[in-house]
């Protein structure tokens, strides 16, 4: 079992969703994602994703682009990176993620890529230009070396397409929560719980939700759908509006545990937390899910933990399929 | 050569080409592999495209003997395939026509393009005038201010120019927006790649539209010369005018196919836009092929004095015919570029876009080292007016 897998079933038992945190690795410098690796676990981060800056960020909204141009600016590299995760390994026990395009690695070489990275204490890499189809150079060398490659899946996938992640995936399946670039947005995606729901009916595998998800009440929305919830865009301009400032690293702390808390909610009560499975021909399969502020069924009004922003806003999601509105940017 | 087998299924040229994108956009792209391949054996379509070439883009071209030009080098003849004389000035029209088809067949309401010196990005604005398309081009900030007249053209013709501030603000860089753009507004909205790289199926439908260069040099050749040319050169920077010329005359053994890239302030001194040259082998864009980078694998900013070749990479079809030995690839620095400009200019009254002046420029330097016997065959890509504000400043003059 790999550090995700093990991560991700301690998650299950205690009832609670991961909440996966996101930087841009050496913004405003690798010393500084150091300390901020380490202050997002003690907020309650359950993995943490770096992000390998890159000179054409393609998938990218334009906080991450910044955060991407600041740390090749300040000289990152990808082996300094993995240096950089070599290091923090002493001090942190959480799961990590590279998240990076492809051509840094090819540029690494593959193989001395995957040994390097797992040396290193590197758990898994996601590759945001990789489709499966692309994918077998690298997933073999990652295999070898015991790192999980995790893929994504958009809400464009084709079933046929979702059920070739679903497998290919290792580690947990990354879903892409829009059309768009990575940032953050005022609402939750309309189809998000029907996405998720389609990607349950072919895999048990653990389902993280990324791109659009900023604020603890939205955390909380994805939260009742999925194993675990990343957020990257609005931690990354956390940084950049902070970065220099003695407290850095204790706001990024606190912003995480804010973000952590609602992932610690029992939705039902029971302990039994694990969003419904839906069976190809079960009940109801066609019908949108009503997504609402309080959550599907539950009676028991959420609470937010000390720390918490008092920032109680009922998410606003769509019921799935309709409209067809676009999310808005805030940039 | 198995000519007809590339690229495979997967869009592959043995290592190179192939589909690295977000997943977001993998559905997507197999829906246009889809439709262009329908619309590939669909009858109805290719007449309509056959007949827009003819009747609204000015096809064919000629291929015209630089008599003048051949004797001021004093060795192998010198032809020109004229696309200068194409609608809209480059052959980037033949491209475009295709892809409008292709888009309202999508019933795609809204393109989108991406451009360099802005000959593809007028392109793409008249295409989508002709057929009521809504329009958005992505352009670098550094090219919209050399290419002020281009700007202007596609405003004028009813298209949105959107500036891109972000890397090195050239065409990389507008390929990057134009894919963002393309990612969020992907169910309605048709990306109309200018070059014959990206993702599959882009590289083999690009070329497919552009070989109509090939297919009619071929035969003008045959006709003029009772035989084939001996040498093809063109110029490179995503490589959809050369692809074009050389595509028919891969499998003619007898016939040097030669890409000239850009090389800028020279090879040497790093400021280039050689990736055959001076590149390794990467992904960028969707594909992979040679590409400006350093040893970390971050893409490098390519310079030339033309906007349309300042490209850090190059389409995967090429890369595949270089690893091959059939295609040859030179640099051709900016001052030579210049020089050919001026010669074409001078001798025959042919002002060439300043892309076109590194084939030429190539061109006369090979002319010298051949026997008057030879016959060498220019792609000539565009015309030059867009480019006479950059001469007149790379000359010491400033236009009013």
């Amino acid at each position: 079992m790999s550090r995700l897998d093990e991560t991700f079933a301690a998650l299950r038992r205690r009832g609670e969703r991961a909440l996966l945190a996101y930087f841009t690795a050496g913004d405003p410098s690798l010393a500084e994602t150091r300390r901020l690796v380490a202050a997002a676990a003690r907020g309650g981060a359950d993995v943490v994703e770096l992000g390998v800056p890159f000179s054409d960020p393609l998938a990218d909204g334009p906080v991450i682009q910044r955060a991407g141009a600041r740390a090749l600016a300040a000289g990152t590299t990808l082996p300094r990176v993995l240096e950089t995760v070599a290091t923090l390994r002493a001090d942190v026990g959480v799961p990590l993620a590279l998240f990076t395009y492809y051509n840094p690695l090819l540029a690494f070489g593959l193989k001395a890529f995957a040994r390097t990275a797992a040396d290193a204490g590197v758990d898994g890499v996601l590759v945001v230009d990789l489709p499966p189809e692309e994918a077998d150079p690298l997933a073999a060398e990652a295999r070898a070396a015991g790192l999980d490659l995790v893929h994504l899946v958009a809400p464009t996938s084709t079933p046929a397409r979702v059920r070739l992640i679903a497998r290919r995936s290792r580690g947990f399946i990354y879903v892409v929560s829009l059309t768009g670039v990575t940032g953050e947005r005022h609402e939750l995606p309309p189809g998000l719980g029907a996405q998720i729901r389609t990607l349950r009916l072919v895999t048990t595998k653990p389902v993280c939700v990324g791109f659009g998800i900023a604020r603890p009440d939205q955390v909380r929305a994805v939260g009742r759908l999925a194993d675990g919830v990343i957020v990257g865009s609005a931690l990354v301009r956390l940084v950049e509006e902070r970065a220099g400032s003695p407290t850095l690293a204790a706001d990024v702390e606190r912003f995480v545990a804010e973000l952590k808390a609602p992932l610690r909610e029992r939705p039902g009560g029971s302990g039994e937390d694990r969003p419904t499975r839906m069976r190809p021909g079960g009940s109801g399969e066609d019908r949108p899910t009503r997504m609402q502020p309080g959550g599907s069924g539950e009676d028991r009004p959420t609470r937010m933990r000390p720390g918490g922003s008092g920032e109680d806003r009922p998410t606003r999601m769509r019921p799935g399929g309709s409209g067809g509105g676009r999310p808005t940017q805030d940039e | 050569m198995a000519l007809k087998l590339l690229p495979d299924a997967r869009g592959h040229f043995g290592r190179f080409g192939g589909r690295f994108v977000p997943e977001t956009l993998m559905a997507p792209l197999v829906e246009l592999e889809r439709a262009y391949a329908r619309a590939r054996r669909d009858r109805r379509f290719q007449a309509r495209l056959a007949g827009l070439l003819r009747d609204y883009a000015g096809r064919p071209t000629p291929l015209y003997l630089a008599s003048r030009l051949s004797e001021h080098c004093g060795g192998a003849r010198i032809w020109l395939k004229r696309e200068d004389l194409c609608h809209t000035g480059a052959h980037k029209i033949n491209n475009v026509l295709g892809q409008a088809l292709l888009a309202e067949r999508m019933r795609k309401p809204r393109v989108i393009a991406e451009t360099g010196a802005g000959q593809h990005g007028v392109a793409t604005a008249t295409a989508a005038a002709l057929l009521g398309l809504e329009c958005e081009v992505y352009m670098g900030a550094e090219d919209i201010e050399r290419q002020a007249l281009n700007v202007f053209r596609m405003r004028l013709l009813g298209a949105r120019v959107i500036p891109v501030e972000a890397g090195s603000r050239t065409l990389k860089d507008a390929i990057n927006e134009a894919l963002r753009d393309w990612v969020t507004n992907v169910r309605t909205t048709y990306y109309l790649l200018g070059s014959a790289l990206g993702p599959h199926p882009y590289p083999m439908m690009v070329r497919d539209f552009q070989a109509v260069i090939g297919r009619e040099t071929r035969r003008q050749a045959l006709g003029a010369l009772g035989r084939l040319p001996d040498v093809l050169v063109a110029c490179v920077g995503g490589g959809s005018n050369a692809i074009g010329l050389f595509h028919r005359f891969i499998g003619d053994r007898r016939v040097r196919l030669v890409g000239v890239e850009p090389g800028g302030e020279g090879i040497a001194t790093g400021r280039h836009g050689a990736s055959m040259t001076a590149g390794a082998v990467g992904v960028l864009h969707g594909c992979m092929s040679y590409l400006l980078q350093n040893d970390d694998g971050q893409i490098a900013t390519a310079h030339s004095i033309s906007a349309g070749l300042d490209y850090p990479g190059v389409g995967p079809e090429h890369a595949y015919y270089r690893d091959a030995g059939r295609f040859e690839f030179v640099a051709v620095t900016d001052d030579e570029a210049l020089e050919g400009f001026q010669a074409l200019t001078r001798l025959e009254g042919i002002m060439p876009a300043l892309e076109s002046a590194h084939a030429v420029a190539y061109a006369m330097r090979l002319a010298k080292t051949l026997p008057r016997s030879r016959a060498i065959v220019v792609g000539l890509s565009g015309r030059g007016d867009k480019d006479v504000h950059v001469v007149a400043r790379a000359l010491g003059t400033e236009l009013g």
